[in-house]
């Protein structure tokens, strides 16, 4: 018997996917520690806990709360104890772009919305259940802030699902999204057949047993970080026009550029994966959650000639081909902003993309790791000059190979299909910690 | 293959003091480059006193260990492993030299993990200044192995900037065609 989670003082945000249909995140800045405080106050209770949401949540919007580590140290946090967190989340996403591969049109110093700015405090996730529910709550937020001088805006970005709103997630190239996440062994939840094995809660929430066995040391003081997680938050614009351009320039007819299209991610747009439907979609297959995960690479796949072992699910999952994958598991969480762009149109040059976060307890082990390595690292696993071909960094300097009999086909001078225009870390606290930060104690703390 | 990483033309890179020409920033650190010998590190360490024979009794578990489990080591990437123990004045030293294909910080937690899985973790504690609490504390790990690696000033390739993976698939291509061969006669 697992010993259980504190479900009443985790944030909900990583334990339950809420049946949202619209969001909005709001990046805020806080003029002093007293103005921070008091604006937690008053929503501390609106935050949706592990207990209070779960997937048949009744409610219409649930609120997440998450600080950078300038946050941290503006309501109070002292710099004694923020030498506890760890380093990377003490520099911060935009420091360490270079480690994680981002560059390019998509460096920090082209980020939108303040988000690689020190004055960028903390993050205010709204899930809502519809648009209507979301503006009503971005006009009560509106509202709040009024009475509040010392806590500003820096910028917020609208979220909603894409349609045809049939209880399918999608992106904006097509694909069939939120097909895969990671079982809490502590929640008692089953993994889907091929999914791995659950995950020990240490590995998303700070002060529980981890995949090694041993709780991770938890920085200082323990109120503090007890129950915390870090998310890692990327803002990642689609350059659909530019992908459909290179579908139609690699492959004939609509059926090859669909088998394209599922070369790259390593699925077919409808969810199905390559090395269970090689040469022919299943779409029933890919909304089936007990089949659409259910595959190995070593024995099916080894060469490649299904998934390239370059796509990108074969990347993000190494499945049997990857050493300590528990060691690596995160839980996502986010959405699509911005208009779809309408088959058969023109780029019409409106950002539109996929907006999220990454959640784990060792940004460095699990997040950084994924992409240095498994996303950017061009000789992944042999391949020479390749980027993960959907969310890696491009210049049209690198290839996609796809392996074929007799000859494979190598796509030279990969355009980028993606480019990320924000990003941050944040420590998302439990909900005792964030009465503690709004009460001012961590101020008489060294 | 790009001109540059020409296999069948030998190269040589001589270089700086520092062991990288421009700083590129790895997880934990600076990362050294590939050179035409791949990439690889050259640590050496004082050893405890007295340990000598026990370190070399690690030999034997290696040994053991790989041929228990051929791909024990696979995750790593290596083409060689290199151990050596050697005198200076009255103090011993190791020297554990190893050529690979991938930055070592890209993997240091897999690397970690074979290290307790084959033992080589335990030939480290008898290191001097080897942080003893390394199975709970992989940063700490990180930073002896970088205090003590001794970057190249020189490294040569015969066949440049080709994998170990290369080389097997290179193989494994010779000997299919001579089965073909065999099965033509």
């Amino acid at each position: 018997m697992l010993p259980p989670l504190e479900l009443d003082d985790i944030q909900h945000f990583l334990l339950a996917r809420t049946p949202a249909l619209a969001a909005r995140y709001e990046f805020l800045t806080f003029d002093d520690g007293a103005a921070g405080r008091a604006w937690l106050a008053g929503l501390v209770d609106r935050v949706g806990t592990g207990g209070s949401v779960g997937a048949a949540s009744p409610d219409a919007r649930w609120v997440t709360i998450a600080f950078t580590c300038s946050g941290l140290r503006t309501l109070g946090v002292s710099d004694a104890a923020l030498a506890t967190f760890p380093e990377e989340f003490r520099q911060g996403m935009a420091a360490r772009a270079s480690i994680l591969g981002i560059g390019g049109t998509g460096d920090p110093g082209q980020w939108l919305g303040d988000l690689a700015s020190p004055a960028m405090h903390a993050i205010v996730i709204l899930f809502a259940r519809d648009i209507a529910e979301r503006d009503r709550c971005e006009r009560e937020h509106r509202q709040y802030l009024t009475t509040l001088p010392g806590v500003r805006l820096l910028s917020a970005l609208d979220l909603e699902a894409l349609p045809p709103f049939d209880g399918v997630a999608r992106e904006h190239f097509g694909y069939r999204d939120r097909l895969s996440q990671p079982a809490i062994a502590e929640t008692g939840e089953q993994p889907t057949p091929g999914s791995g094995p659950a995950v020990r809660a240490g590995e998303f929430f700070l002060g529980y047993e981890d995949e090694d066995g041993t709780p991770p040391p938890l920085p200082r003081p323990e109120v503090l970080s007890r129950n915390g997680s870090y998310l890692a938050y990327l803002r990642m614009e689609e350059h659909v026009g530019a992908f459909r351009e290179l579908l139609r320039q690699q492959a004939g007819s609509p059926d090859e550029q669909e088998l394209l299209a599922a070369k790259l991610m390593g699925r077919w747009r409808s969810g199905a994966p390559l090395v269970l439907c090689p040469d022919k979609d299943d779409p029933e297959l890919g909304g089936d959650l007990q089949r659409t995960n259910d595959f190995l690479y070593k024995e099916a796949d080894p060469y490649g000639y299904r998934c390239p072992v370059g796509a990108h699910i074969r990347r993000m999952n190494l499945r049997d081909t990857g050493e300590n994958m528990q060691r690596r598991r995160m839980i996502r969480r986010g959405g699509t902003y911005g208009p779809p762009l309408p088959e058969g149109a023109p780029d019409d040059g409106v950002e539109r993309g996929i907006a999220a976060f990454i959640g784990c307890v060792s940004l460095i082990r699990q997040f950084e790791f994924t992409m240095n390595v498994w996303v950017n690292d061009p000789q992944f696993k042999d391949l020479d000059n390749e980027r993960d071909p959907m969310i890696g960094t491009h210049d049209g300097t690198f290839d996609m190979t796809i392996p074929k009999r007799p000859i494979r086909k190598r796509i030279k001078g990969l355009p980028a299909f993606t480019t990320i225009r924000g990003g941050a870390y944040f420590f998302l606290p439990g909900i005792s910690a964030l009465r503690y930060l709004a009460s001012g104690e961590s101020e008489h703390v060294s | 293959m790009t001109p540059d990483n020409d296999w069948s033309t030998p190269k040589a890179m001589a270089i700086p003091k520092e062991g990288y020409f421009t700083p590129q920033q790895g997880r934990y650190g600076a990362t050294y480059p590939r050179t035409p010998a791949c990439h690889g590190f050259t640590i050496i360490a004082k050893i405890k006193p007295g340990t000598e024979a026990e370190i070399r009794d690690y030999g034997t578990r290696i040994e053991q260990a790989v041929a228990g489990s051929p791909h024990v080591l696979a995750p790593l990437q290596l083409h060689y492993l290199r151990w050596v123990l050697f005198d200076i004045g009255p103090d011993t030293y190791f020297m554990y030299q190893g050529i690979f294909d991938t930055d070592f910080d890209k993997y240091t937690e897999d690397a970690i993990g074979l290290f307790k899985a084959t033992g080589v973790d335990t030939v480290f504690e008898k290191l001097e200044g080897f942080p003893m609490d390394w199975k709970t504390n992989a940063p700490a790990f990180i930073k002896f192995v970088r205090e003590h690696q001794c970057p190249s000033f020189l490294e040569y390739g015969e066949y440049p900037y080709v994998t170990a993976g290369e080389i097997k698939k290179a193989l494994a291509l010779k000997q299919a065609f001579s089965s073909m061969l065999d099965q033509m006669q």
